[in-house]
């Protein structure tokens, strides 16, 4: 399953999506949970019983400002995102 | 200032924006010989359904607008679907919770999110070949890519902004003074067809609303230039997610003419036609996989 | 040498006539009635009547705002940045952080020692960055404005706001009126949630320099005050006239060009 947590609003798209079919067997023991400087992931047992990663609530619905010091203006390019890094395998990936 | 703010208690106020609430049984049906009664409740922002399902058929439901806590709310919706039929709490074997207030329903004994429930209801209401999910609920919208049973495969949510959802339809039946039944009819009674009005933002949609009203345009021209706004946003958010054949609308906006034949001219596909009402998709979705679990459950015994 | 510059806003229109480095006329319309096109030139020719000018009198009229392109008299249109950046930079010259917090749109623009706009972050589609959030919310509570900054000042709560949209927001504010919440309280939990929102658009352009707020929201003292602390800055210059600022910067730019 593709999830996708973020919004749309007027000012542009903002959507964290997360392949849960790459997540539920996490070959990089969670990286991510520390990789995000504002530990935004947590890790879920999802509908299907299958244990997973997901954006918390609240940051879902402020994530162009939550993830603003991990973007260019910060000198990150969009492959070297720390959480996008920590997941090798390619499970994670930013819309904007 | 406005007016109407000066004077919010003014007891002449109609609330255009009230949609119907309702409640039905299938009257051809006794449920006393089902062998397992389940029950979805979606507990809303804006709107609680409960619905009974007897053994994996839906058997009856009630549909209203939520009070100022969940569990209450919930209580009260199932309470209207049983009073129906005569049948009580103990009567049901299953109780599955979904929505916002899904975690506050006090007899539930599962939670289930409303993106996986408004797919598996959706499943049902319209047919294993659906697979593209648009649902425009009160306070959010949400965009679903299931598989032939229902099991989700991609979705995202939006409910951050007020654009795209109920409550944006809401405002503009306020703001027009026309019941909120009313604006999707109304909006076909127009001329020529306007141009959508800001489809971003409901707070400029308002303000050009007003602008345009000013400006002469009828009310109904309004209301059109308001749904095609409403239609290009969800329009926008589907295409995140993209759009396969099989296309199904659930929720309230469903049942706005206005806002759903402009989605369908915008994506140049029809939407999968339901006798079921749109707005019960997350409760009955929510029953079915109470039913799927006691299955489970008797076969293990 | 005179020359002009028209703002026009989403609420109203601005127009600074400017003669040298001096502003001889600063003149604000709001469009009531009438069509965009038509309130510039009635706002423009009101402007020059009170200063006792002809528009042969002027050199070269430039145009900025959402509107711009509605002024069929005017020779350039600019954008809200460069004019903001430019106004700015002219009343402090050592600026290079502009916040710009109008009725209808907020941004932050980072400008250099010239007044040339750099870099920008907006948020014009979105009510919730932006003045009207705020104006929405004080209507709720029933207060003006200035009302509801002076009040938001007299709070030293916080209430964290959860919805981010204006019309969810409403909801929730009328929730905490139910629950008896005082409205100093209420207000100063708005007013927060606008400068976050603020000042998270201008963390993506980065904060340095001398930080200066134009546009409408400068009158609002609660807001100033919550806007600087989202920011953790000592300090915020605060322009005169400030909804001017971006139709002082066209004229600026329209008199620059003429060389």
């Amino acid at each position: 399953m593709i999830a996708n947590y973020g919004y749309k609003d007027g000012s542009g798209e903002y959507y964290i999506s997360i392949d849960t079919d790459k997540c539920i067997a996490c070959a990089v023991g969670r990286a991510c949970l520390d990789a995000c400087p504002k530990q935004m992931f947590e890790v879920i047992t999802d509908d299907y019983d299958d244990e997973v990663i997901w954006v918390k609530k609240p940051n879902c619905r402020t994530l162009a400002y939550d993830c603003a010091d991990c973007k260019p203006a910060s000198g990150y390019t969009a492959a070297a995102l720390p959480c996008v890094a920590a997941c090798t395998p390619g499970a994670i990936k930013h819309s904007w | 200032m406005n007016a109407e703010v000066n004077a919010p208690s003014a007891p002449e106020k109609k609330e255009f924006w009230r949609w119907q609430e309702t409640a039905w049984i299938d009257e051809t049906k006794d449920w006393r010989k089902a062998k397992i009664l389940t029950c979805g409740i979606d507990v809303g922002s804006v709107s609680s359904q409960a619905v009974l399902v007897a053994d994996g058929e839906l058997y009856g439901f009630n549909s209203m607008r939520t009070g100022n806590n969940s569990p209450d709310s919930a209580r009260n919706a199932l309470q209207g679907a049983m009073d129906k039929c005569g049948m009580k709490l103990e009567d049901i074997h299953y109780v599955v919770g979904t929505g916002y207030g899904r975690v506050n329903v006090p007899f539930a004994h599962k939670a289930i999110t409303e993106i996986a429930c408004h797919a598996r209801g959706a499943n049902y209401m319209g047919g294993n070949k659906v697979r593209t999910i648009l649902d425009m609920g009160g306070q959010d919208c949400k965009a679903i890519h299931c598989d032939d049973k229902g099991k989700v495969t991609n979705f995202l949510m939006n409910d951050k902004c007020a654009a795209g959802t109920g409550r944006g339809m809401e405002v503009i039946s306020d703001l027009m003074q026309i019941p909120i039944a009313e604006l999707g009819p109304r909006s076909f009674d127009v001329a020529e067809e306007p141009e959508a009005v800001s489809s971003v933002c409901v707070v400029f949609a308002k303000s050009e609303a007003l602008a345009l009203l000013k400006a002469g345009y009828t009310k109904n021209k309004v209301i059109a230039a308001y749904c095609q706004a409403m239609a290009e946003r969800v329009v926008s958010l589907l295409e995140r997610i993209g759009v396969e054949e099989g296309f199904f609308i659930t929720g309230g906006i469903a049942k706005n003419p206005g806002v759903v034949k402009r989605i369908e001219k915008l994506l140049g596909i029809k939407a999968i036609d339901t006798k079921i009402d749109s707005q019960i998709a997350g409760a009955l979705g929510a029953a079915l996989f109470g039913y799927t679990l006691m299955q489970k459950q008797g076969a293990k015994a | 040498m005179i020359t002009a510059g028209i703002d026009m806003g989403s609420r109203s229109v601005k127009v600074v006539l400017l003669d040298g480095d001096k502003v001889k006329k600063a003149h604000l319309m709001l469009p009531g009635e009438l069509d965009a096109d038509q309130a510039a030139e009635k706002a423009y020719d009101d402007a020059l009547a009170a200063a006792g000018l002809k528009r042969s009198d002027v050199k070269a009229v430039f145009a900025t705002g959402a509107g711009r392109k509605q002024v069929a008299f005017a020779s350039e249109g600019i954008t809200e940045m460069t004019a903001g950046a430019k106004g700015a930079n002219f009343m402090f010259p050592n600026c290079r952080t502009v916040v710009d917090v109008g009725a209808e749109e907020g941004r932050g623009i980072k400008t250099d020692a010239e007044g040339r706009a750099t870099d920008f972050a907006g948020n014009e589609k979105c009510a919730a960055g932006a003045g009207s959030f705020a104006e929405a919310m004080s209507r709720a509570l029933q207060l003006t404005l200035k009302e509801f900054g002076d009040a938001s000042l007299k709070s030293d709560k916080t209430i964290p706001m959860n919805a981010q949209c204006t019309v969810f927001a409403e909801s929730e504010v009328v929730s905490l009126i139910h629950s008896a919440t005082p409205k100093e309280d209420i207000a100063k939990a708005v007013l927060d949630a606008v400068a976050s929102r603020v000042c998270a658009m201008v963390r993506r352009v980065g904060i340095e320099g001398e930080v200066v707020l134009i546009g409408g929201m400068v009158h609002n003292d609660g807001f100033v005050q919550s806007l600087k602390t989202a920011m953790d800055v000592d300090s915020i210059s605060l322009p005169e006239m400030p909804e001017y600022i971006s139709a002082l910067g066209c004229a600026l730019i329209a008199a620059e060009r003429q060389h």
